[in-house]
Parts: C-alpha cells; sequence; structure tokens
C-alpha cells in the first residue's frame, strides 16, 4: 500500500538515553503523517481544556527499548524495526543507536 | 469439505465460525496457532478476537505465528481463506491483504448490526452473494478503520478489490466505507463484519452471514 520508507537512524546523543550496562537500542515508531491519529487529537483535546493553548498539535507513538547482546547489528535492528515493531502501510520507524 | 478453524491466544469467536461451517455443511478441523503444519484442509477461517491481546498492533503478532506461516504459504497457491475481524487484521498484517486497520477514529468501541453492501459476488467466499445485494451482520470492533494512501485506495478500487463496504452509516470511519477487501485472485477475503454471528434467527440480526461459508463449499463442489 503506503511507501514504505526505510527506518531513520540516528547515532550518538540524538536518541533518548537510559542508565545501562548491555548496549541499548531505541525504537520510536509514529504513524505516518497522512494517516489520522484519533488518539493524538485526543490528547491535543485534552490539552486545550486543561488550558495549553500553545499545543497545536499531537501525534501518539510507541517506544521501544531493546538490550542487545555484543555490539547492535545495525542491519538486523533494521529489520526488526520495519518488519515487526512498526507496519510500514501505516507507521514511520526511527532507530536510536545511542552506543553503551 | 474440511474448513480449518484458527485458534488464537484471545481469539473469542472461534466456536462461533466452527458452528457457522457447520450450519453451512462443511466439516470442522480445529486449528492451533502454534502448530507448524497445516493438515489437509480446503480452507482456513481465522476468527474475530484479540489474539495476543491485540498488544503491539492488532493481529501483528499473530501474523508471525508458525501456523500463519504455513497459511500463507498455503493462500499463496490458492487455498481460500477468510478473515473476519481479528482475523482480517490478522492478514493484513501477514501481508496476504492490502493496507491496514487502526484505531477507530472516533475512539469508542462499535457494536451493531451494520448494513453492508456486497460488491463482489464471485470471491470464493462471496459467491452465494448477489452482485449489489445488501447483507445485515453485526460490527463490534475498536480497531477497524481501513486505511491506505489514497493513491492505493484508488488502486484497489480500480482493480475492483473490494467485497462489501458499509451502507447505511460507516461505525469506525474506514477510507471510502471500506469493510472488507480480497486478494488479487479472490480467494483471501477479510472483513472487520462478523458473518459468523449472523447464521440463526435465534441468535443473529438475519442469517445473512452463512452465505460467506456456504460459497466456499459450493466452490469446492463446482470446482
Amino acid at each position: 500500500m503506503l511507501e514504505s520508507n526505510p527506518a531513520r537512524v540516528c547515532r550518538g546523543g540524538s536518541g533518548p538515553r537510559y542508565p545501562h550496562r548491555v548496549p541499548r537500542v531505541v525504537v520510536d515508531v509514529v504513524l505516518k503523517p497522512e494517516i489520522s491519529d484519533p488518539q493524538g487529537q485526543a490528547v491535543l483535546g485534552a490539552l486545550g481544556r486543561l488550558g495549553h493553548a500553545g499545543v497545536t498539535g499531537v501525534r501518539q507513538g510507541k517506544h521501544f527499548v531493546l538490550d542487545v547482546e555484543g555490539t547492535p547489528d545495525e542491519a538486523e535492528l533494521r529489520e526488526i524495526a520495519e518488519t515487526l515493531l512498526a507496519n510500514p502501510v501505516i507507521e514511520d520507524v526511527e532507530l536510536h543507536l545511542s552506543g553503551s | 469439505m474440511r474448513i480449518g478453524v484458527v485458534t488464537f491466544p484471545g481469539s473469542l469467536d472461534d466456536v462461533d465460525a466452527a458452528r457457522a461451517v457447520r450450519l453451512a455443511g462443511g466439516e470442522v478441523v480445529p486449528l492451533w496457532h502454534a502448530d507448524a503444519e497445516l493438515p489437509a484442509v480446503d480452507a482456513v477461517v481465522l476468527p474475530g478476537g484479540f489474539s495476543y491481546g491485540d498488544y503491539l498492533r492488532a493481529g501483528a503478532i499473530a501474523a508471525r505465528q508458525p501456523l500463519m506461516r504455513a497459511v500463507v504459504d498455503r493462500a499463496r497457491a490458492g487455498m481460500p481463506v477468510l478473515g473476519i475481524c481479528n482475523g482480517f487484521q490478522v492478514l493484513c498484517e501477514a501481508g496476504l491483504l492490502p493496507g491496514a486497520l487502526t484505531r477507530n477514529s472516533h475512539l469508542h468501541f462499535r457494536n451493531r448490526d451494520q448494513a453492508l453492501l456486497v460488491e463482489r459476488a464471485d470471491t470464493a467466499w462471496t459467491s452465494s452473494y448477489a452482485q449489489g445485494q445488501t447483507i445485515v451482520v453485526p460490527v463490534k470492533n475498536g480497531e477497524g478503520r481501513y486505511v491506505g494512501s489514497d493513491a492505493d485506495l484508488d488502486r484497489l478500487e480500480g482493480d475492483g478489490r473490494v467485497v462489501v463496504r458499509y451502507a447505511g452509516g460507516n461505525p469506525n470511519g474506514s477510507s471510502r466505507d471500506i469493510a472488507g477487501v480480497t486478494s488479487a485472485d479472490g480467494r483471501v477475503v477479510g472483513l472487520m463484519p462478523h458473518p459468523e454471528h449472523a447464521v440463526e434467527e435465534l441468535t443473529g440480526p438475519s442469517v445473512d452471514g452463512l452465505g460467506f461459508f456456504t460459497s466456499v463449499l459450493q466452490g469446492a463442489l463446482s470446482a
């Protein structure tokens, strides 16, 4: 159906950091911009009712933290992200290889 | 004719699906999702429910179970497969049907009797109907909104792969009122509404749903 975008890969400091010993990989999944996100819109509505008029948009997604043995294999992680963690028909995925 | 009905952890409507198969005159073969081998069956039904609690995405984990890999292989070789509700989600996640099903636009679970317009009466699962016929069967879902890009939906409609469309109101915000679609060869059909809940006067709003199950049996007889 929709064009499948390859997972975006971020290295170094751009990803969220966790105190840890084993290498961790963070995968963020969000609905593609053209797919409407009623959950995000419900959050936006709640923010408006709480008086946070400055927030003009909310997209809700998923955040996965993977503990990985040894050196993370980027190709394998990309496959995991694109074939299981995200549905490329409706979702974009971003890998954060923040190192150990 | 032997029709397999798959049970996943969290399936709810496998018993109703099996009952519908029997009422239509078929022999039911109960199947378990973790089995690696698909026994000798002529068709497979993937029932509704909440396989794996809808974790990750509805149908995502079920679509990657051992039995489903065998079902995908057999379906690509022409075996008829019907996915109802969660079963439709599984078929999309498994790549047997295009598109995806996601959260209803109004965020509510919707449970009601639903009119459907039959647009394809020549698939393995809809040959008992007449093209243009309206049927009424229950619909019940929280993540039943069928989505795809405009270009992909245009292609889908151009290829005539919309099998049933919501009539008299769209229960979940599905693009273009699409309730069910088919594979290019017309052998795999998925739909969000529940024909297996409309097979007896006592418990259903109609007996309109029985046609899905008689279709596949008649297809086997005439083949």
